[in-house]
């Protein structure tokens, strides 16, 4: 009797344990194949797409942006694709975004991952806010750094002159004629990709990449001294003093101290 | 009464469900816009799987009202019509693991399957598992994992691989367990259960009528929910039931039929 009771006291806590280690098995896979999932950060999005992880957060993968775009530009990721599964996407070299004045895809977002605020000037949508990437010139295999007339980019450019320009400058090797050069100007730039889609070579030598993954960050410690804006951020600045004692040893003394390396 | 009548129906409604979705994307339809996961009716009503927008809420998105309204009109349809009415009317899978299923039957592998060794409860574990990754991560994780979804997604915007997920519950649920999909382990599925419990339209069962062939149970693909056949006169009251109306098919007797649910009733049967 007692060893009966004893024995279904064993088998209780063992099918507990084997459905909870069945649980944390399937748990871990489950995420670490979501991690993995989630990892690629290549991807341009539609304009308006929220920042980073908050889009994969909040975008339901319903595909209404896609249908809303009237160029097919957007498509849906489908799995094999390495990129989230299910989420809108572009590829500028194929379609570029053709930046619709009233940019359909974003009203057409059920979630908010597509934010009319983000691309709307006084409550007026504004493509020209879309930040959905920027243009990254590979001056190596541009035939215009090559001095050779180019500028398909430069044309194509929806934001001419301010996202994309031509900076002139001579050609020393011939001596007579002129470099046009094209800059991206990465406050200007929307990431529409007409640029790489115009672009002449065999492989585009102006693409489009997401913004974070292209832009530096300066930190808070370098300040413009000649722009008062700037300057105005040491206004609330306090300081702070540090103080390095001087050493007692003579300099010559650092020549005949090894530090212990040749000690064995 | 045409055998197959339900059958058909629901052939119909998942058929033509995928051709109105389908044909918004590729010729402009404005009927249903979008997919499974969210859409909007007539361009006006929105919908939204209640399931997914449940998992997003979990995992921290700021949702816009859409999509909430959209999960709301559709968990008040299912807890009306049947929770479970979403798998055998609407879910494109059903047809992947009814095939499976017939193929079962046609081969007479359930004769030599063994018991599983699963419960039917592994779905709602799985359906806190998916809540509890759906917080950690941060991204609503059933959603990047869903068959349902890619293959209904895929039929509509594009495959891709998509196919090998329809083909992976088609495999599991012919060689490894039969239901098994659906049956043990779809969250969604256990979503619609929980929602549909207190459902208006079900199976009712009339024992005087019953010579407990059994084909009932035999085609019944969450054969537990029919545990009265032959023995007591009852509504099948499980929201586990997916009101796919098989049993009434293959009911010679007219012993199984489609009833409104009456509250009344049931509380002076209980008594």
């Amino acid at each position: 009797m007692k060893n009966d009771a004893g024995n279904d006291r064993r088998k209780f806590l063992l099918t507990m344990a084997r459905d909870v280690g069945l649980l944390a098995f399937g748990g871990l896979i489950w995420s670490a194949y979501v991690d993995e999932a989630v990892a690629n950060k290549l991807a341009l999005r539609p304009p308006g797409a929220l920042k980073g992880k908050d889009f994969l957060t909040t975008c339901i993968k319903c595909g209404m942006c896609v249908e809303a775009c009237p160029y097919d530009t957007l498509k849906l990721a489908s799995p094999g694709e390495n990129i989230p599964i299910g989420t809108p996407y572009f590829e500028p070299r194929e379609t570029p975004c053709y930046m619709c004045p009233d940019i359909p895809c974003v009203p057409a977002c059920p979630t908010g991952a597509l934010d009319k605020e983000s691309v709307s000037t006084d409550g007026k949508l504004d493509i020209y806010k879309a930040d959905m990437g920027v243009a990254i010139v590979d001056e190596k295999n541009c035939i215009a750094f090559w001095g050779i007339q180019c500028d398909a980019c430069y044309r194509a450019c929806p934001v001419m002159d301010k996202a994309l320009y031509l900076e002139y400058d001579k050609n020393e090797r011939t001596g007579k004629h002129a470099f046009l050069k094209p800059i991206v100007d990465p406050d200007y730039c929307t990431g529409c990709g007409m640029c790489e889609h115009a672009c002449v070579t065999e492989k585009p030598a102006i693409i489009v990449r997401p913004r974070e993954l292209v832009m530096g960050e300066v930190g808070t410690h370098y300040v413009k001294g000649w722009d008062k804006k700037d300057e105005q951020r040491l206004e609330s600045a306090k300081e702070i003093k540090t103080v390095t004692p001087r050493s007692e040893k003579k300099a010559v003394d650092t020549l005949n101290d090894m530090g212990g390396l040749l000690d064995d | 009464m045409i055998k197959h009548k339900y059958m058909i129906l629901r052939r119909l409604t998942q058929v033509g469900l995928l051709v109105l979705y389908f044909g918004a994307n590729a010729w402009g339809w404005k009927v249903l816009i979008g997919n499974l996961s969210a859409s909007k009716f007539l361009e006006k009503i929105p919908l939204a799987d209640p399931y997914a927008v449940l998992q997003m809420s979990v995992a921290g998105a700021a949702l816009a009202s859409d999509v909430i309204i959209g999960a709301i009109i559709i968990t008040v349809l299912y807890a009306l019509i049947g929770g479970r009415a979403f798998c055998s009317w609407v879910c494109p899978i059903n047809m992947v693991t009814d095939a499976a299923n017939w193929l079962r039957r046609k081969l007479r592998m359930n004769q030599v399957a063994k018991k599983p060794p699963v419960y039917r409860d592994a779905r709602y574990w799985i359906l806190a598992l998916s809540l509890i990754l759906s917080y950690l991560l941060g991204v609503a994780a059933f959603e990047f994992v869903s068959p349902i979804s890619m293959v209904h997604r895929g039929i509509v915007f594009g495959l891709g691989f998509g196919w090998a997920a329809a083909l992976s519950v088609f495999l599991f649920d012919l060689f490894i367990l039969k239901n098994g999909w659906c049956g043990y382990v779809c969250p969604l599925g256990g979503f619609y259960s929980t929602i549909g419990r207190f459902s208006l339209i079900r199976v009712t069962h009339d024992a005087e009528k019953c010579t407990e062939c059994m084909h009932c149970k035999e085609v019944c693909p969450e054969h537990q929910v029919l545990h009265m056949i032959g023995k007591e006169s009852l509504p099948v009251l499980s929201g586990e039931c997916t009101n796919c109306a098989r049993c009434i098919e293959v009911c010679n007797d007219d012993a199984l039929n489609f009833h409104i649910r009456s509250f009344a009733k049931q509380s002076k049967k209980e008594k």
